[in-house]
């Protein structure tokens, strides 16, 4: 719980100039910066991104490298990741942060389901899961082919016989969602560990097939944030704030916030409402 | 721990010791405030809560400065109806420890409406919000004005039978006159104080960072002016005062209580210490009172003042 001076100092927004806009998808586009705290992030963890003059959102951080480079990808959705998807090279952001914890490493066999921009942060899970000598199974999913993302890059990481990619319009790998090749898949294989973000109704249903294989898993979860340090209460689930005891669950603490994983969640307000 | 030295009484609340959570922090679900409880906190003190529904204002609202956090959340919250479910469920959750519901109105009928239905949802006591900073119409702009100020208290005190605390701003000229205010007409408690009007603007682009551009500045940074309140206060009121800003440690929490608080409210420090902070300011006030011989905390209240 102790929040040490280094994570003090994390909380200081920086601004830094937009390197380098790639777009993976007609939805999705990952911006590139330089800031040397956040290249230090554990995967799973998570930051503050300011666009000045309209919102600060929560991101995922998707990639580091050793030069300070920080990646995250950004889904148009709303008013604010519109404007970031209008922003171009060389233009100032705000970045607070790393914040929260990480997903916990591990050399065995490991199984990653990952949906839409929920690949972000697993992306950089798998570099260094690679980096372990893990074998790495991966499902990923999205609605159509052209919304799949880090294909590519994923299928050198694990191999192409250990992904499997699913779209529910069936216009590429197998028709359906990400939990469709699961059932098969875990009455095949044995894994020690599986990782999931992703929507989070996808995300319950991972969870309960583990729960069935007995497998441990570790969710990275989604929430409204607005301090980002575990004060203003905003994220929290159960007794859980996502921003500070998230935002990766393990198996025991979704099993305590069942009534709400996949669920519920709370709006701008304050108020407990049914997740879409 | 000795729970006998560290207990005081608050208004006809009884603490098991001299630290609560303040106003603001967490506190929007039962099951944060029972984590807080837990961690040794002797009474939570809720999010604030209006009439209507409240969305608060686009993000950033918060940022950091060197010594403090400044914040313009702009009071968001589910309104009393839906609060009210919280209320009982957090009520059922905290068993002995109290709850206080912090409440704030955009008129005299507002504050006492909320705050009747909070005590009829089961608040051990209210907290009038007259001092928040950042939103227009309410807040400090209510507890800046003596004459509105007292039409509140008094209103809130005659629709509720439970302790009224009113929390104050350190946003005016003379704050213990504020302070004579309230406990005229009624207050049962004061709170000193809520934060104080702040702002930081990023040199790269020369924008206001907060959304609202002004906020209220928290932490260690605004200790020194709440202890100046507190004493001040202590000189010229009776009722009891919690003192509030920048407690991070039992030190803080003493130098509070010899101003004149018999108890404290602690927030911004949950961040960098963690909810163990209440614990271990408790802890380190109980050694402070052995080394020093005292038998109880309230032998420290306002102790400075002899001097």
């Amino acid at each position: 719980m102790k929040l040490s001076a280094y994570r003090i100092a994390a909380n200081k927004l920086r601004t830094t100039r937009i390197l380098c806009i790639k777009t993976e998808s007609p939805t999705v586009k990952t911006l590139t910066f330089k800031d040397k705290v956040c290249a230090k992030a554990k995967p799973g963890q998570f930051l503050m991104l300011w666009i000045p003059k309209v919102d600060e959102i929560p991101l995922s951080i998707m990639d580091v490298n050793e030069s300070g480079e920080v990646s995250v990808a950004v889904k148009r959705v709303g008013e604010a990741t519109t404007m970031l998807h209008k922003m171009k090279e060389g233009e100032v952001i705000g970045v607070r942060g790393p914040f929260g914890n990480n997903f916990t490493l591990t050399d065995g066999k490991v199984l990653i389901v990952g949906g839409g921009t929920g690949l972000a942060p697993l992306w950089l899970l798998a570099k260094k899961l690679a980096d372990k000598k893990a074998k790495i199974f991966f499902v990923i999913g999205a609605e159509t082919k052209n919304e799949l993302l880090f294909r590519e890059r994923i299928e050198k990481i694990c191999g192409k016989e250990n992904l499997i990619a699913t779209t529910e319009d069936g216009s590429y790998g197998v028709k359906g969602l990400a939990t469709t090749p699961l059932k098969p898949l875990l009455a095949k294989e044995n894994f020690s560990i599986i990782y999931t973000c992703g929507p989070e109704k996808m995300m319950r249903k991972v969870f309960d097939l583990a729960e069935e294989h007995k497998i441990p898993l570790e969710a990275s979860l989604e929430r409204l944030m607005r301090c980002a340090m575990g004060l203003c209460g905003s994220c929290v689930v159960g007794r859980y704030r996502v921003c500070r005891d998230g935002p990766v669950f393990n198996s025991n603490k979704l099993r305590q916030i069942k009534g709400e994983f996949g669920v519920s969640k709370r709006d701008f307000n304050g108020k407990r409402i049914p997740l879409e | 721990m000795n729970d006998n030295h560290l207990s005081v009484s608050v208004a006809s609340l009884r603490l098991s010791n001299p630290t609560m959570l303040a106003s603001g922090i967490l506190g929007y679900s039962a099951e944060t405030m029972e984590e807080i409880a837990k961690s040794g906190a002797s009474a939570v003190v809720t999010k604030s809560v209006g009439l209507k529904p409240r969305t608060g204002y686009a993000n950033p609202t918060v940022v950091q400065t060197k010594c403090g956090l400044i914040n313009a959340m702009g009071l968001p919250n589910p309104g009393i109806e839906e609060f009210a479910k919280e209320i009982k469920a957090a009520k059922a959750a905290l068993a002995a420890t109290p709850l206080i519901v912090s409440v704030y109105g955009f008129s005299e009928e507002e504050y006492a409406t909320v705050a009747k239905k909070a005590a009829e949802a089961g608040a051990d006591a209210i907290e009038l919000n007259v001092s928040c900073p950042h939103v227009k119409e309410t807040g400090s702009e209510i507890g800046q004005n003596p004459e509105i100020l007292s039409k509140v208290v008094r209103k809130v005190k005659s629709s509720v039978d439970k302790p009224v605390f009113v929390k104050l701003s350190p946003n005016v000229t003379d704050i213990a006159e504020i302070a004579e205010t309230a406990e005229k007409a009624g207050a049962d408690a004061l709170t000193a104080i809520n934060t104080v009007k702040a702002m930081a603007i990023d040199t790269e682009t020369a924008i206001p960072i907060l959304s609202n551009k002004i906020g209220g500045l928290s932490g260690p940074a605004i200790k020194p002016i709440a202890i100046r309140c507190v004493y001040e206060i202590y000189e010229r009121v009776k009722v009891p005062i919690v003192g509030c800003g920048g407690v991070t440690n039992w030190r803080d929490a003493v130098e509070f209580m010899l101003a004149g608080a018999s108890a404290v409210q602690i927030g911004t420090a949950v961040a960098s210490k963690g909810l163990s902070v209440f614990g271990a300011v408790s802890r380190g006030v109980e050694a402070y009172l052995k080394r020093k011989g005292f038998k109880s905390v309230n032998e420290i209240v306002g102790l400075s003042h002899r001097s």
